[in-house]
């Protein structure tokens, strides 16, 4: 065994050297090691102008907003929630959307997951169910509210088949009322929600139910007690995303429903405030009332979600 | 950029507060082939990444002769890596791939083509060079990563694990093949792997890692005979560590005994008399003898091994012993286990404090003596030869590897 | 819908007939409306007259050149273009750089960051379109194309990092250390390792954020002025202007509308699955 540190300090010419070079940057080198460790350094510069486009077009408007909404023209800071609240014109718009976009949005759900778990595997035309699955999503809520203004309307094709079925006496309404603006939801929200549970569905190892069957699980036991456990969480996300969806209702709201009725949304109140009565500060209430009721409902889902099982859903060596 | 000898002086890594290479100081010198060893886990990856410059370090230095190195970026040291995936670029042909590095160093087009061309017929890839990785084999890939990083001539090519994505025949073609390019290219290497075997037929020179600590710097004969302490001893094969007492001390044998039998060993480090020890011995260093001879025991599994059985025998106090033999005894059969005195490495149980850090340095078994002793063994109970061993309290270092490749 | 057939092994298919049956019902009863809203659509922008029939008394393509002149198409189209083309490349520029720090380092505040990024997404475009709106009239952008740009960016920023960082996780970061040990410096790994790897990564991204804005109703509605309209609010308020208007040149508008959609798609179809459409959203967000 050959000596394997060779120490330079001990003494010698050479001694010196390292602490002469050492001596000038420890302290820079020291902190840099610091931040680096916790990982801090230069490259996260690459974050600066994403980090700005947020603060300066998103925190800094909606910041603006809520400042907006305590400084009503009168009634003191809380005046324009205090108005909001008293007026049922107003207030009743929260429960409008929500009793729009909550079914919706379950019906969505709950759909698309016998759908999804039907069409988990692979099969002939999958990539073109999904594709078509697609459409109504990028097509927009004004295209949807068009054609369903002409489908759905009483001379529609819709009304014709049930009337020559026999299965109506009477035209029966379903534009510009509640279902028009449900239906231009589930258009293009069922798509979304599918779309969604299947990527989830197809995330679970198959073989976990194959392993379940052997164990003597019938096709509902393994759904219920290996699939839909595991898919839960899944189902969380896309309940969410799906309620965002619906409860942003707008153009579809004007277009298909019953605008000064019953489905005077709350975005329909938010804007009626900025851009017919120019009351700015009314508007930024109403949005911010909005945003808040919106992420109580994301809040209670995800603490709901929060409580089930959201590891990896590989079978093993994950 | 090329090098007498490298100097890593305390080299010290940590993550979030918790050092996970502790004081690394080793002397790489032009020409030597080093192996850094230990279980996952162990800050062998960390010290490689350091040296590389990928990883910065929290203290220590590294020094290539008299110039400072650690404060050098990754891409200015001139070293070449070979990766334990590869890493080989996905989008660029085996050829591209080779000439990166070339190119990046802004060499002639027709040097880079000739470089280029003479490392490809290196690693025999000639009839694949227009390939992109995704096309060639796992064995070949690997060709193409030692090509690229050979064909700088770096100062020091640094080898992450490479071999252990390559199933078992590969693995050994590849290691010869290793060890041949570094001697005909006359390269320095670093190579980490958790493979002892490996290590041992690759390197002149062996760091045996443990929890971000070095254990022991020694060649492959004394690691292979005379581990510094029993961690080591674990990694490198001795399956059979028995947690005993020791009778007498002092002297060139000791007398240890508990668990119902009474051994002769060899001391590794002070062993007094009445201290607790580990005596240490490798499965083919213990043999069978008659049913009441030495200690008796009971087959319990006997393993086919070719030209050799592993059989694994408890005796009546419940201690497991493994052992390899060309005899066959049968299931059940009675035997007696022998160990010649040389063989069986008797260890202190905690290791002495170190006095200093380079004073260890001298001591008999090229013992680095790196750092304070381990805490309260902690350890290879999870390997269970000894029901009695040390409490298997938190941290269980030394996971499986012991003696698992040594076949 | 005749391609898709049900590839359950036998034995399953029989058990579980009548339930299969159903959902195939159901999903048939979906897009067999679908096509209706589509067509329905489509059949009167051609249609002559059409009242109470099953199918327009005649056909024609006059709708479409009345629309074309009446709405100002050809500009609203260059809008259209010129807004989404600004969006997406200004986000592209923007969000990769910063999917590439979040999807590879960890760093105090990551987590805030990313939730801050998530929130744009998350939120009704409405909620922060208005007091968006309100701050860009103030600065004198709201009114142009600027305005509209700028409000676009909010949710595109974020939404090309959030599609990127699932690309950039695939990279191995090895790759990236072993240029480095090659002697590649951080704008030669930038060039000619990432970019290469990314660029189908990035091209999802933008044909994504391009079908997002140019569908994107609110925020385009709350900022634009007469002069910086896109397709979508001009069909808008074409349609709530209706009465007006013939009802079959909305409808070719909307066709216009569909066309340009379902162009879009296709080609975004060519480079990334359905699914990406819908969201990214990976699960260890919250």
């Amino acid at each position: 065994m050959r000596a394997t540190e060779s120490p330079p300090r001990a003494g010698g010419p050479t001694g010196e050297r390292p602490a002469e070079r050492r001596s000038p940057g420890p302290a820079r080198v020291a902190l840099r090691h610091r931040l680096a460790e916790r990982g801090i350094d230069r490259q996260l510069l690459l974050l600066a102008p994403a980090a700005l486009f947020v603060l300066v077009l998103f925190v800094y408007p909606f910041g603006y907003g809520v400042g907006l909404s305590f400084q009503p023209a009168e009634g003191g800071p809380f005046g324009a929630y205090q108005e909001f609240f008293s007026d049922p014109y107003q207030r009743d718009t929260i429960w409008t959307t929500l009793k729009l976009s909550l079914p919706a949005a379950l019906l969505n759900v709950a759909a698309s997951v016998p759908i999804a778990y039907r069409m988990r595997g692979r099969f002939r035309g999958k990539r073109l169910l999904t594709t078509v699955l697609v459409v109504p999503i990028t097509l927009g809520t004004v295209l949807t509210a068009q054609g369903l203004l002409n489908f759905l309307g009483p001379t529609g094709w819709f009304n014709r088949i049930l009337l020559g079925v026999g299965l109506a006496d009477e035209p029966v309404r379903l534009t510009n009322n509640y279902w028009g603006v449900f239906f231009s939801i589930v258009i293009t929200g069922f798509p979304f929600a599918f779309l969604l549970v299947l990527s989830y569905l197809s995330g679970i190892d198959p073989s976990l139910e194959r392993a379940a069957a052997t164990l003597g699980a019938g096709w509902w036991q393994r759904f219920r007690r290996i699939t839909l456990p595991l898919l839960a969480p899944g189902l969380a996300t896309t309940f969410c995303l799906t309620f965002v969806l619906a409860f942003s209702v707008f153009p579809s709201a004007i277009l298909v429903g019953d605008p000064a009725g019953t489905t005077r949304v709350i975005s329909i109140a938010a804007y009626e405030a900025a851009y017919v009565r120019y009351d700015y500060p009314m508007a930024a209430t109403i949005a911010v009332l909005m945003g808040l009721v919106e992420l109580l409902v994301i809040a209670a889902v995800l603490g709901w979600r929060a409580l089930l099982y959201t590891g990896s859903t590989a079978g093993g060596k994950g | 950029m090329s090098f007498a000898e490298l100097r890593l002086e305390g080299v010290t890594r940590s993550f979030a507060g918790h050092d996970a290479l502790t004081e690394l100081s080793l002397t790489v010198r032009r020409g030597e082939f080093i192996a850094l060893l230990g279980p996952s886990g162990c800050g062998k990856s960390t010290a490689l990444n350091c040296l590389a410059g990928l990883l910065p370090l929290t203290r220590g230095s590294i020094w290539s002769d008299e110039t400072r190195l650690d404060t050098v970026p990754a891409e200015k040291r001139g070293f070449g890596m070979v990766f334990q995936n590869y890493a080989l670029f996905p989008h660029m042909s085996v050829r591209r791939n080779v000439a990166f590095g070339l190119q990046m160093r802004r060499l002639p087009r027709a040097e880079v083509r000739r470089r280029t061309e003479e490392a490809i017929r290196l690693v025999r890839l000639e009839e694949h060079a227009g390939k992109l990785p995704g096309q060639l084999s796992g064995g070949q890939q690997q060709r193409v990563a030692i090509a690229r990083a050979v064909v700088l001539e770096p100062a020091l090519v640094l080898m992450d694990e490479p071999l252990s994505n390559l199933d078992a025949k590969l693995r050994l073609e590849m290691r010869t093949e290793i060890r041949r390019l570094h001697q005909s290219l006359g390269l320095t290497t670093v190579y980490v792997t958790h493979d002892q075997e490996e290590a041992l037929s690759l390197a002149d020179r062996l760091v045996v890692l443990r929890e971000g600590r070095v254990q022991q710097i020694g060649t492959p004969e004394e690691l292979h005979t005379r581990p510094a302490n029993w961690h080591v001893a674990d990694f490198m094969g001795y399956r059979n560590l028995l947690r005993l007492r020791a009778e007498s001390g002092g002297g060139p044998e000791v007398v240890v005994t508990g668990q119902g039998m009474r051994l002769v060993g060899t001391p590794v480090g002070p062993v007094s008399a009445g201290a607790e020890v580990i005596a240490g011995v490798r499965p083919e260093d213990l043999r069978i003898t008659g049913p009441d001879e030495s200690v008796p025991a009971t087959v319990e599994v006997v393993e086919y091994q070719g030209r050799e059985v592993a059989v694994e025998a408890r005796t009546a106090e419940g201690v497991q012993f493994n052992l390899r033999t060309d005899q066959r005894p049968a299931l059940g059969d009675r035997i007696g286990i022998g160990v010649d005195p040389a063989r069986l490495l008797v260890f202190p149980l905690t290791e002495p404090a170190e006095q200093s850090e380079q004073s260890g340095q001298s001591e008999q078994s090229g013992q680095s003596g790196d750092g304070p002793a381990p805490d309260v063994v902690a350890g290879s109970s999870t390997d269970a030869p000894v029901e009695a061993a040390p409490d298997s309290s938190a941290e269980t270092a030394v996971d499986e590897p012991a003696g698992g490749g040594s076949r | 819908m005749g391609a898709v057939t049900a590839p359950a092994p036998r034995r399953r298919r029989l058990v579980a007939r009548p339930a299969a049956w159903l959902i195939w019902g159901v999903v048939a009863f979906f897009f067999v409306n679908l096509a209706g809203v589509i067509g329905s659509v489509l059949v009167s922008s051609f249609g002559d007259r059409w009242y109470d029939t099953w199918l327009p008394q005649g056909w024609t393509t006059r709708w479409y050149g009345q629309s074309w002149q009446e709405f100002g198409l050809f500009q609203v189209l260059l809008v259209t273009l010129e807004v989404s083309l600004l969006v997406v490349g200004i986000s592209v520029l923007v969000g990769v750089p910063a999917a590439y720090v979040l999807a590879r380092r960890s760093f105090p505040g990551r987590r805030l960051l990313y939730l801050l990024f998530l929130l744009p997404i998350l939120m009704p475009p409405i909620t922060y379109g208005i007091p968006l709106a309100t701050v860009l009239y103030k600065y004198g952008f709201a009114g142009h194309l600027s305005g509209v740009v700028l409000a676009n960016l909010v949710p595109s920023v974020p939404f090309v990092i959030l599609t990127m960082t699932p690309f950039i996780e695939q990279i191995d970061p090895a790759v990236e250390r072993a240029a480095r040990m090659c002697g590649a410096g951080t704008r030669q790994i930038f060039v000619r390792i990432l970019a290469p790897l990314l660029t189908p990564g990035i091209l999802a991204a933008s044909i994504l954020v391009l079908v997002r804005t140019v569908g994107m109703f609110e925020l385009t509605f709350l900022t634009a002025g007469p002069d910086s309209q896109t397709l979508v609010v001009a069909l808008y308020y074409s349609m709530s202007a209706a009465g007006i208007r013939a009802q079959q040149s909305i409808d070719a508008m909307a066709v216009i509308y569909t066309t340009m959609m379902l162009v879009l798609l296709v080609i975004a179809l060519r480079f990334v699955n359905p699914t990406q459409l819908v969201a990214r959203v990976r699960e260890d967000v919250d």
